[in-house]
């Protein structure tokens, strides 16, 4: 393994004074990187600190405006993904690359053979794919359309779409933003067996756990610089946190408070439509002023059922939703919205933000007849954009200004200016799907201290999350998600990390041992 | 005669079903076109203009005293260079597939009388040549060559499109650019090629009118069969099986409608039987294209390195 001249395994990658200027902003300043043969490096900074732009430069998405890359000895021609792969390097993208409407097979072998084959070899493709998806431990189905599979199994396929073609340097961009605490565990198994192989990886992340249980390097990117690189082992949580951001961050612990009276009463709610089983099965839940109640949970237990019903998208198919104390009938967004409810959607490209309009524009989107904003069916674009200068000035939303497209913010950012729709008018419910992910520390620790600013304020908060580090930090109460089924509010104190996941498996039977009063007809699970 | 025993009568004769075969065979390939240049995620408009200069330069080669099969190959030729034209607006440049493919029509449009009447300025009675004859088959198989390569055609785009590494290229690349790009394709390359070979295709309906069903080039010859193709494709949910199957109802209802209004002897006005086949299509996209799934990147101009 080891190479005569630098005495350790062979440096397989040199990035070299690397820079990319985006108009103004500059993205990416004079970075110089390099990887080994069977390496773990992670990348970490702030949102926007150019993590993905400089993996982009590498797999030659963009062109770097000034310096050079070596892969293996050889310099890699600027802009050329079809010249990354075939130095041997893989990309597994933030956001994921895969056609939707084509098979897994298809998603993996286009591109591999030469265009001019009369004949696709699949059932050679076939066999290469299940061989390698066998010796990795990736399970994947070659010929289910992508559309159908779940965020975990297309992970899957995008790290074997990289190993089909033999890659040798694996970068993979937030890998885990969206997997569930069980899948990110299988990713870093997989990825032992691979750095094993000699493969060298680089990987992004904001999960500081993850930072210190699968890397062997760390850099630290700030604002487009690399401000460090460190082996990890040198180096601890705080100092790391205080590298990416520039000063250190404390997470804010929540004051003890007595909660108020009831704002959200679900009483036996059933969502069914048409579904074998139904996505919420009798749930009963209160959400009290002063109060945050965390629903944990595997996603795809009824979570999204939740946030879509107490958002107003869909209605229950039996019991009833009462908002501070009065029974909604025919819920519909616009409604709930009045009645003080404001949420962060899970996915925010998706159901948060338009990403072609403006920031003031996205600001006003769920108020935009307010009279404050529109008189005689006018916008008032004046009053729109200061109240946006105000938002941005207050949640400290880094862009160019009210004008801005949203979709060149960074996801951060995107999320502080959601964060700021939300806040920005005292409601008494807020419904948080998911508010910190994709996030840096920095910007959840910020998230997390406004959402408590919020319940000391006197709203309530409903926060669906994957993460049981931001539920058991947030929340005064948990509730696990199960087959559309919740359990009783269990007290923050009294469960700890291993019980909520037994519970998230469906091990209701411990119930007993946390809640001993508990009555015995609740204590299992469907 | 009750209306029933007159379908009836219509629809045993083998002179019908032959008329089907003939009228489908410009659908089937401008259907064929469309849908290739779609599956890359390009919208073509241009069909009908292409069709026209299809039509006009196969006839006019013909004319010229090539033989027809080199008139055939200049109609898709030419097809081929105005579907660059249309590509290197739309796919390098990213602009509007709508406004740049109803520009092509009218180019391709005109280019053809212009370039008919530039070589025929005093033509009042259009001349004519000699056109491919029908082949000694019995009753429906007497088509001609050309219907017979629209039909192969058919297998040939849908072999290509599921079962060679192009094809799978060009779906991947009207699904999603940038995933084709991070597969190592030149998304431009092959958005452009797929363009011109379908509209290669379009070029071949064309001269299929002035070379097979007809021996003459006139004005307005196409006749809004190119629009007629666009919805075809959305009928077919882009799918070449399903794109002849729709050529084949389209044509059964157009020549249907031929013989009810000479059956019906002027009882009924002619417009009523002109209206029926555009009815009838209207409601089988109702009925069929509600649940299509599209190309996730028709008419979505892609550029490298942007957000
Ligand atoms: N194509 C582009 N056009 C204009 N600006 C861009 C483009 N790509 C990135 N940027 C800007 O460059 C900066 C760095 O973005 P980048 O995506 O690299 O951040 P990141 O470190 O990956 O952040 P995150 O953790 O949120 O993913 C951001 O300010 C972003 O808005
Ligand atoms: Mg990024």
């Amino acid at each position: 393994m080891s190479s005569p001249t630098t005495g350790g395994p062979e440096v397989v990658l040199r990035l070299a004074g690397i820079s990319k200027r985006f108009g103004p902003l500059l993205a990416n300043d004079a970075i110089s990187l390099t990887l080994r043969a069977g390496e773990v490096l992670a990348l970490l900074g702030e949102n926007g600190a150019g993590k993905t732009t400089l993996m982009n430069i590498l797999f030659g998405h963009y062109v770097a405006d000034e310096g050079t890359i070596e892969a293996f000895g050889r310099p890699l021609p600027p802009g050329s993904p079809r010249a990354a792969l075939a130095a041997g390097i893989g990309m597994v993208h933030q956001h994921f690359t895969l056609a939707d409407n084509l098979s897994v097979l298809d998603n993996i072998a286009v591109g591999t053979e030469s265009l001019w084959r009369l004949r696709s070899d699949r059932g050679g493709a076939r066999r290469r794919l299940l061989d390698l998806s066998q010796r990795f431990g990736l399970a994947v189905r070659p010929d289910a359309l992508v559309g159908d599979l779940s965020v975990g199994e297309r992970q899957r396929v995008e790290i074997l779409k990289a190993l089909y073609r033999d890659a040798r340097i694996l970068i993979l961009d937030e890998p885990t933003a969206v997997l569930t605490p069980q899948e990110s565990a299988g990713l870093f198994d997989t990825l032992r067996r691979l750095t094993a192989d000699g493969l060298a990886v680089v990987f992004i992340s904001h999960k500081m756990n993850e930072v210190f249980a699968a890397s062997d390097t760390v850099a630290v990117l700030r604002a487009g610089r690399l401000v460090a690189t460190h082996p990890t082992a040198s180096t601890d949580r705080a100092k790391l946190a205080e590298l990416m951001v520039g000063r250190s961050v404390k997470p804010p612990a929540p004051a003890p408070l007595s909660p108020g009276e009831p704002v959200l009463e679900l009483a036996g709610v059933t969502v069914a439509s048409g579904h074998a089983r139904p996505l919420l099965d009798a749930v009963d839940l209160t959400v009290r002023r002063h109060q945050v109640i965390g629903v944990a949970g595997v996603s795809g237990n009824g979570q999204s059922a939740l946030a879509e019903l107490v958002s107003g998208l869909i209605r229950p198919d039996a019991g009833q939703v009462s908002l501070k104390g009065s029974v909604v009938h025919h819920a519909d967004p616009a409604d709930m919205v009045r009645r003080g409810v404001a949420r962060i959607p899970e996915d925010r490209h998706s159901a948060g933000l338009v990403g072609a309009m403006a920031v003031w524009e996205n600001l006003i989107a769920e108020r935009y007849r307010d009279p404050a904003f529109s008189r005689f069916g006018v916008l008032r674009r004046d009053a729109a954009r200061a109240h946006a200068r105000r938002v941005i000035e207050e949640f400290d939303v880094r862009c160019p200004g009210p004008d801005a497209r949203t979709q060149l913010l960074s996801g951060g950012n995107m999320q502080k200016l959601i964060l700021g729709r939300t806040l920005a008018y005292g409601p008494d419910l807020i419904l948080a799907s998911q508010p910190t992910r994709g996030l840096d520390i920095g910007a959840v620790s910020y998230v997390h201290s406004r959402l408590l600013d919020a319940r000391a304020a006197g709203a309530g908060v409903l926060l669906i999350s994957e993460d049981l580090d931001e539920i058991l930090a947030l929340a005064d109460c948990v509730t696990v998600a199960y087959h559309g089924r919740l359990t009783p509010l269990l007290p923050h104190d009294r469960v700890s990390v291993s019980q909520l996941g037994l519970l998230m498996a469906g091990h209701w039977d411990i119930l007993r041992d946390i809640l001993p009063e508990t009555p015995r007809e609740n204590g299992n699970a469907a | 005669m009750d209306f029933l025993s007159i379908i009836l009568d219509i629809l045993l004769s083998a002179a019908f079903w032959t008329a089907v075969l003939r009228i489908a065979t410009p659908y089937v390939l401008g259907t064929l076109g469309e849908l290739v240049c779609e599956r890359a995620g390009v919208l073509n408009l241009g069909i009908e203009g292409i069709m026209t200069l299809g039509a006009m330069a196969g006839w006019m080669a013909v004319y010229q005293g090539a033989d027809l099969w080199t008139g055939v190959l200049v109609a898709a030729a030419c097809g081929a260079l105005l579907g660059l034209l249309h590509a290197a607006l739309t796919v390098p440049l990213g602009l509007s597939q709508h406004v740049t493919g109803i520009g092509v029509t009218l180019l391709g449009t005109s280019l053809s009388y212009f370039v008919y009447r530039l070589v025929l300025p005093q033509a009042s009675t259009p001349p004519t040549i000699v056109p491919f004859q029908p082949l000694d088959l019995p009753g429906a198989f007497a088509q001609t060559p050309l219907t017979y390569l629209a039909l192969a055609l058919v297998g040939v785009v849908a072999y290509a499109l599921y079962r060679t590494p192009v094809g799978l290229a060009v779906r991947m690349v009207g699904e999603h650019p940038a995933a084709a790009e991070a597969q190592g394709l030149n998304v431009t390359a092959i958005r452009i090629g797929a363009v011109m070979a379908g509209s290669a295709l379009m070029g071949l309906a064309g001269a299929f009118l002035t070379l097979s069903a007809f021996n003459a080039f006139f004005f307005n010859m196409v006749n809004g069969r190119g629009w007629i193709c666009i919805a075809l494709v959305v009928f077919a949910s882009w799918r070449p099986g399903k794109a002849l199957l729709g050529a084949l109802l389209f044509a059964l209802f157009d020549a249907l409608q031929l013989r009810l209004q000479q059956a019906s002897g002027g009882v009924l006005p002619y417009q009523l039987f002109l209206m029926m086949p555009y009815l009838l299509s209207i409601l089988a996209l109702v009925l069929v294209a509600r649940r299509a799934s599209y190309p996730r990147a028709l008419m979505i101009p892609y550029r490298k390195g942007e957000r």
